[in-house]
């Protein structure tokens, strides 16, 4: 089973979400499939180096999120029906959205405004390619 | 029982210096990162804590062992290390390694191999020849190949290169595979402390200023970039421990952080363009400069 999980110092983001990115895209990748063990929570702090209450707080949003399933003395699983395939590239796009939702809201646009200055840059972009 | 190491009013008095009322607790499964300034009494704390101090009041337990009546049972089951342990300069490693191991039953050989082909130690070699580096990996070689239920490390990763420190974080947490131990260890390098901690606990001039669970502490904490246009004064808010405004730009400081403080900003007239999270030594920092104000007060 591949384990590895890395942590980047220059990554502004919290370690947790870092371990949480990871997890999806190894599932995504289909290296950890439906319904299989994941290693434990001990197991993957060691080879992470990243201390076991980081881990836990990953597993425990991951679950919430129903990405993984932990069975009371019996390990970790991916859970049965999890499609984080097109998810992933769907989920970073609404990060960005996000994003750029927050610095229309400190710039006072609301939603219209906003909606329109997407719309004129995509087709900008459109006329570009075309 | 699961904790490993308990300490409660514990205070001791020198003509300079003082620790006051130092409560700590370290539960089995965890590690501890303590930290603090130069001359803070990190060092002073976990000397008490093994029993080589006397404290003048306060109760400190080890392993559930009254300290330092019961140092003798307690410390079967605990490993300390650090700069000013002794090793023998003209004996070898390898005495060292003997020597260790004819006093814990629970020295495990294989393991102490292991990690001594991993830190690129050799047992012919006399200690008075090893750089710092290679003298503390055999402290630790020392310390982990007992298998104790908790370790305690001054300073485990000062003067190692990066290569040494990233092999020694490794072996730290492999001992928490172990659930029932657990490690106490004092640093300066918030960034090891960031990395490895469950729970930190930052002394400074003999006192514990703060204490709590590493996601916890990072999470409370937040730094806002506001803009201030002409006629608009930040109100004072609760959690925001500083700020520091200069010209129409303020930067405020925030430990006990909710969305409530950006959005009050900004019905007062401000405009937030940032919120970010700290490091641990930014954290670290603010902690020690408030809680100094607040004493000097």
């Amino acid at each position: 089973m591949h384990t590895k999980l890395t942590i980047s110092q220059a990554d502004r983001r919290p370690m947790y979400l870092q371990l949480i990115e990871q997890i999806r895209r190894r599932i995504a990748v289909g290296d950890w499939g439906p319904g299989q063990e994941i290693p434990s929570i001990r197991a993957l702090a060691a080879s992470t180096r990243v201390s076991v209450i980081t881990v836990k707080r990953a597993f425990l949003e991951l679950e919430r999120d129903g990405v993984i399933v932990t069975r009371q003395g019996r390990g970790t699983f991916v859970a049965d029906k999890v499609d984080l395939g097109r998810d992933l590239r769907g989920q970073e796009l609404d990060e960005h959205l996000v994003a750029a939702a927050e610095i229309g809201w400190d710039l006072g646009l609301d939603a219209e405004a906003l909606a329109a200055r997407l719309r004129e840059i995509v087709e900008r972009k459109d006329e570009k390619r075309t | 029982m699961s904790e490993l190491l308990e300490l409660d009013g514990v205070e001791r008095t020198y003509p300079f210096f003082a620790l006051r009322d130092v409560c700590l607790r370290l539960d089995a499964g965890q590690i501890m990162g303590f930290v603090g300034p130069n001359g803070a009494g990190k060092s002073t704390t976990i000397r008490i804590a093994m029993g080589l101090i006397s404290h003048d009041r306060g109760d400190v337990r080890l392993l559930g062992h009254s300290m330092p009546g019961e140092q003798a049972v307690a410390k079967q089951g605990v490993a300390f290390v650090s700069d000013d342990v002794g090793l023998y300069s003209y004996a070898t490693v390898g005495w060292h390694l003997e020597w260790v191991a004819s006093i814990f039953p629970s020295w495990d050989a294989d393991y102490a191999s292991a990690l001594m082909r991993r830190f690129n130690l050799h047992p012919e070699k006399r200690v008075k020849g090893l750089s710092h580096g290679e003298r503390v990996k055999v402290l630790l070689t020392l310390a982990l190949a007992r298998r104790p239920r908790l370790l305690v490390l001054d300073e485990p990763t000062s003067g190692l290169d990066p290569v040494a420190r990233h092999e020694v974080l490794a072996e730290l947490m492999a001992v928490l595979q172990d659930e029932r131990r657990g490690i106490l260890f004092s640093s300066h390098n918030t960034q090891d402390v960031e990395q490895i901690s469950d729970r930190i606990a930052f002394i400074d001039r003999g006192r514990i200023i703060d204490s709590s669970d590493k996601e916890v502490f990072l999470d409370r904490w937040r730094r806002l970039e506001l803009e201030l246009p002409d006629g608009v004064a930040l109100p004072s808010l609760p959690g925001v421990i500083d700020v520091d405004a200069t010209g129409h730009l303020a930067v405020a400081t925030v430990n006990a952080y909710t969305p409530d403080i950006p959005a009050a900003y900004q019905c007062a007239g401000a405009r937030v363009h940032g919120v970010q999270r700290m490091t641990l030594e930014e954290i670290f920092v603010a902690t020690v400069m408030t809680s100094r104000k607040e004493q000097a007060q």
